[in-house]
């Protein structure tokens, strides 16, 4: 615990100042009282302070010139999070989304009014903030998190996500740990980047604090994400029970079969004329198996995987990250460490707990993994394992290797032309791959932005298990 | 008064709440769109509630508030504008709050609630909820009373520092759908109906085809063993950890055997085992139910009487009668292995049994709206008339047996008495017994009642002004010692805290605000619906450590 508020209070005091620092103040911007609330906790200390928190106007000035946030998603969190940012006295904010706004956004992202349906999310939600709080210049970006390098991510004080992707989440986490420097295996604090979590679903919420490193990350935590439930393919396609088997059945097997809008078009979910053919054709499945409740609703819940969502959870997780984002920048107190649970079905219910780092973490734990196989064990089965294991739970992972200094694709699914010429290895041996004890083998995911090095350890296959 | 009236746009709503439709369904959202609110104090707080409750398409609001804005209102509140510094704070936050949702309309009166509950309280009454927040403790008390005695629930939302105080304030509020998270299924194993027996005897696991055997639920095949082990256990059912492995061992036998011996894979036979743990506990009636069943409320039924009321003392006339000591057959059950033909044959089964029940509860809830002298039949419209219950309420009453929920808070004027019952659950939150010095959020409660015996005293908050924060701590200490003397508490506050509480100096962070507002709307949407369980009846939120707590006072 000590050692992580010692790393916060170094990671304002080294922090850049900007180019728009010290703004000129005008009127417009500024007036009496504006900041009465926020300058109460920022220049008196109490007690429950962090240990190096110096009471004093500057702080003030370092969250309004100085300090610069990202905020990743402009979804149900990302509008809260903006407002919530933007009133606690952040100036300097940035917001990445690569998604336009949809009517059902409408019931949570107040941001978003009818006539913004099919606008880019992260432009307008940044013009109505700069818009309605004086002062504040949030830049929007219509992009996504993998279109932006290290060179960007590196100019953030803080980065705090409102995303409903795992992957992501797992994406942005890896970009910040690989941003990490040590020398002589010292962290060097200055290259660290708080990361500041929310999720929510229904009634249920978390929210999290992640110092890069330090504290358990997402990869630590991976097993706190349960796994998607898809239906196994013979019920669905033989014994179907529920009405979502008949309208999967529909979905997976007998859209591509009948191409109902013409070869190669796959399905949209938020075209009304798609969901209809699904929902009459499952429909017509349900009646066959005396099956009961396919409609509207559920068909395009089960299409589009729809996660309930209502505006009371978001602003709830939103609010607990921009509080732990004001502390981060301010030490005004000791950040949340490092993670609470919320869910409000049946009364109100919060759980705050130290997630626990993991010793052999994929991520953060800057040791090297080992994989142990034997060599009559199939490529496959080491992809498999990647798939599958909880602290892995990669989506396609492509691996090569070095053989004789040269690179070498062992298999790779994204490029189809490479696809094709590595599916043969799938099926082969490690041995007859040429794979030796204590080889490096370098694995590509969706859910990192780095390629990971595993070491290859040849005997028991035991430690994997 | 002015009223602020937007016209639909004609977006289809089935789409904009599909979100929320998928929790509170459509029957919760009408009961939304048909409830009026009034928020008193169009506070960051205030505000941060009714935008919760204006997304997901309330009704109706209306805020009353005398107040002016004010430099720093638009600080931390996104409802005002720096542009509108000294004009009416109702006003304003009527007009920026209506744009979220052109299906809500929004009025305001610019009024201090002082003034209104002096001159016109009965205006409060056509309100479904009303929603208080940042309130004297003299205001707050009156405006209580006046709400208690018209029987209108009170939602008080408080932001002081980083601290969030909410108070649930309603004499009686019924839950039929409370939508618990995790629950065991309804099976009867241990006491299968009619229906059950007769499906699973008509079936014969030893002469069925190898597919249809590894296809029989796993329903029937826990039926199956179950027979068999009563019959080596003189009818009882394996209860202990030992019996259990042992039954499970007994399942494992019926396993089909290859030609070599060898058990073949059958996936509903691992599920059978898997269920035996959560599917064996004997049916019984929760104790809550039984409590409700005693409840005055229940036992005394008259022509005012809620249909809550009504159905469950349907309910427990049924548990009496046809039920024979337990609650109407819930209808579901959980998917399984199966071929689709048998799985929705026995889905029929228990679906059927439970319209069996229900009907057999809606004639208790006829006979007993005779008795109270309700029984007028259904206009010809088929229309419900007030007073009469639906076959359809009758049977998600029926559905929800398990889990009816009843919360009944104290009024304000009860917790400021200080009775015993009080005086008891502050101490059990105080002080934890295995580590005195770590009782849990509820010492925030105490400290914000002290603040406002501060300002009862000298008509400012502790630390509300830069210069007196240090000549406040003694003082507030002094509130303090004399508040806990006088409840007669054991227990000590650290003087760290009150230290903390002077650094606030009331003020109200735009992140505490945002939280408690989310927290609060939800609360309310809970007393609107009638659906999922709100608090009782004070929540403490700890925005320093991310902890909150819940106490009943």
């Amino acid at each position: 615990m000590k050692r992580q508020r010692s790393t916060i209070t170094t990671f304002i005091t080294i922090s850049n100042i900007s180019d728009q620092a010290y703004l000129i103040l005008t009127m417009e911007i500024e007036w009496p009282g504006r900041w009465d609330h926020v300058k109460k906790i920022l220049e008196r200390t109490g007690p429950f302070a962090h240990p190096d928190f110096e009471p004093s106007p500057e702080t003030l000035n370092f969250l309004k010139d100085t300090c610069k946030v990202l905020v990743i998603g402009a979804g149900g969190l990302g509008c809260e999070l903006l407002k919530d940012l933007a009133l606690m006295g952040f100036r300097d904010i940035h917001v990445i989304d690569m998604d336009t706004i949809d009517v059902s956004n409408l019931n949570r992202q107040f941001l978003f009014r009818a006539k913004d349906v099919g606008r880019a999310k992260a432009d307008v939600a940044a013009a109505f903030i700069n818009s309605r709080v004086p002062g504040c210049r949030v830049t929007p970006h219509f992009a996504k998190i993998q279109d932006f390098d290290e060179q960007f991510y590196r100019d953030f004080h803080i980065v705090v996500c409102g995303l409903d992707s795992i992957i992501a989440r797992r994406w942005i986490n890896g970009m910040l740990i690989s941003m990490l420097k040590y020398e002589e295996g010292v962290l060097d604090q200055s290259s660290l980047i708080p990361m500041v979590d929310g999720g929510t679903e229904g009634f249920k919420g978390n929210a999290r604090v992640i110092l890069p490193g330090i504290t358990a990350c997402v990869e630590c935590t991976l097993g706190l994400y349960p796994p998607q439930v898809n239906f196994p393919l013979c019920t669905i396609a033989h014994t179907p029970r529920l009405p979502e088997h008949c309208i999967e059945f529909v979905r997976i097997l007998l859209w591509p079969k009948e191409e109902p809008f013409g070869a190669g078009v796959s399905i949209d979910g938020d075209d009304p004329q798609h969901i209809k053919w699904i929902l009459e054709k499952s429909q017509e499945r349900a009646s066959q198996y005396n099956i009961a409740g396919v409609n509207y609703r559920l068909t395009q819940g089960v299409v589009k995987r729809i996660m309930p969502a209502v505006a009371s959870t978001n602003a709830v997780i939103s609010a607990a990250c921009a509080t732990e984002v004001f502390k981060l920048a301010t030490s005004c107190c000791a950040p949340l460490n490092n993670y609470m649970n919320f869910n409000d079905t049946n009364g109100v219910y919060t759980y705050t707990f130290e997630a626990e780092k993991l010793v052999c973490c994929l991520a953060c734990s800057n040791t090297p993994q080992v994989l142990t196989f034997t060599e009559t064990d199939k490529l496959q089965e080491i992809l498999t394992h990647l798939q599958v294991n909880a602290t892995y739970q990669m989506k396609s992972p492509g691996v090569t290797t070095s053989v004789e200094g040269k690179n070498k694709t062992l298999y790779m699914q994204t490029v189809k032309s490479i696809e094709e010429k590595t599916r043969e290895n799938l099926k082969k041996t490690l041995k007859e791959l040429g794979l030796e004890d204590g080889q490096e083998l370098y694995v590509a995911d969706v859910t990192t932005p780095n390629t990971l090095t595993f070491k290859l350890h040849l005997g028991a296959r035991m430690d994997n298990f | 008064m002015a009223t602020l009236q937007n016209k639909g746009a004609g977006i289809d709503k089935n789409n904009k709440y599909d979100r929320q439709l998928r929790l509170w369904g459509d029957h919760g959202q009408s009961s939304l769109e048909t409830a009026r609110v009034c928020l008193i104090n169009a506070t960051a707080t205030g505000t941060e509630i009714l935008k919760n409750l204006v997304l997901p398409g309330v009704g109706s609001f209306t805020i009353v508030d005398g107040q002016k804005v004010q430099g720093e209102d638009v600080g931390n509140n996104f409802f005002l504008t720096v542009d509108s510094i000294g004009k009416s704070r109702a006003q304003v936050a009527t007009e920026l709050l209506s744009e979220l949702n052109e299906d809500v309309s929004g009025d305001f009166l610019e009024e201090n609630v002082d003034d209104l509950l002096q001159k016109n309280p009965a205006f409060l009454s056509s309100f479904t909820t009303v929603i208080a927040t940042q309130l004297s403790e003299k205001t707050l008390l009156n405006l209580g009373k006046v709400l208690w005695e018209r029987n209108i629930p009170l939602v008080v939302c408080r932001c002081y520092g980083f601290i969030g105080y909410l108070r649930l304030v309603l004499k009686e509020h019924t839950i039929i759908e409370s939508h618990p998270d995790n629950t065991h299924e309804d099976l009867r194993l241990d006491r299968p109906f009619n229906g059950l027996k007769e499906f699973c005897d008509k079936l014969n696991l030893d002469t069925m085809n190898k597919k249809d055997h590894s296809h029989t639920p796993w329903l029937v095949l826990l039926y199956k063993y179950l027979q068999i082990w009563e019959q080596k256990h003189g009818g009882k059912l394996p209860s202990t950890y030992k019996e259990k492995t042992a039954f499970k061992e007994l399942i494992k036998e019926g396993l089909r055997k290859n030609d070599e011996g060898v058990p073949d894979d059958e996936e509903n036979f691992d599920e059978a085992i898997k269920s035996v743990n959560s599917s064996l506990h004997a049916t019984s009636i929760p104790s809550e139910i039984q409590d409700l069943f005693n409840d005055p409320a229940c036992l005394e039924l008259h022509p005012e009487s809620k249909n809550f009321w009504v159905m469950m003392r349907a309910l427990k006339e049924f548990t009496r009668n046809e039920g024979l000591g337990f609650l109407p057959v819930r209808g579901t059950i959980p998917d399984m292995t199966s071929d689709s033909e048998r799985y929705i044959q026995l889905q029929t089964v228990y679906r059927d049994q439970a319209e069996i029940d229900a009907l057999a509860v809606a004639g208790h809830v006829h006979s007993l709206l005779h008795t109270i002298g309700r029984d007028e039949p259904l206009k010809p419209d088929r229309t419900k008339k007030p007073g009469t219950i639906t076959d359809s309420e009758i049977k998600t009453f029926c559905r929800n047996a398990a889990f009816l929920n009843v919360v009944r808070c104290r009024s304000l004027q009860q917790e400021y008495d200080h009775d015993i019952i009080y005086l008891e659950e502050l101490s059990r939150h105080l002080i934890d017994e295995e580590s005195p010095d770590e009782g849990d959020d509820t010492v925030l409660y105490v400290l914000l009642r002290a603040a406002d015996k501060f300002f009862a005293e000298f008509n400012h908050f502790p630390g509300y002004f830069d210069n007196t924060v240090d000549a406040d701590v003694p003082k507030l200490k002094a509130c303090l010692n004399k508040l806990i003397l006088d409840w007669g508490l054991s227990s000590t506050i650290k003087d760290d805290y009150i230290q903390e509480i002077c650094r606030y100096g009331a003020s109200e962070l735009h992140s505490v605000s945002a939280f408690m507002g989310g927290v609060t709307a939800q609360e309310v949407i809970k007393v609107i619906t009638g659906q999922f369980v709100p608090i009782n009846n004070t929540f403490i939120y700890n925005a320093q450590r991310q902890t909150s707590t819940t106490i009943t006072l």
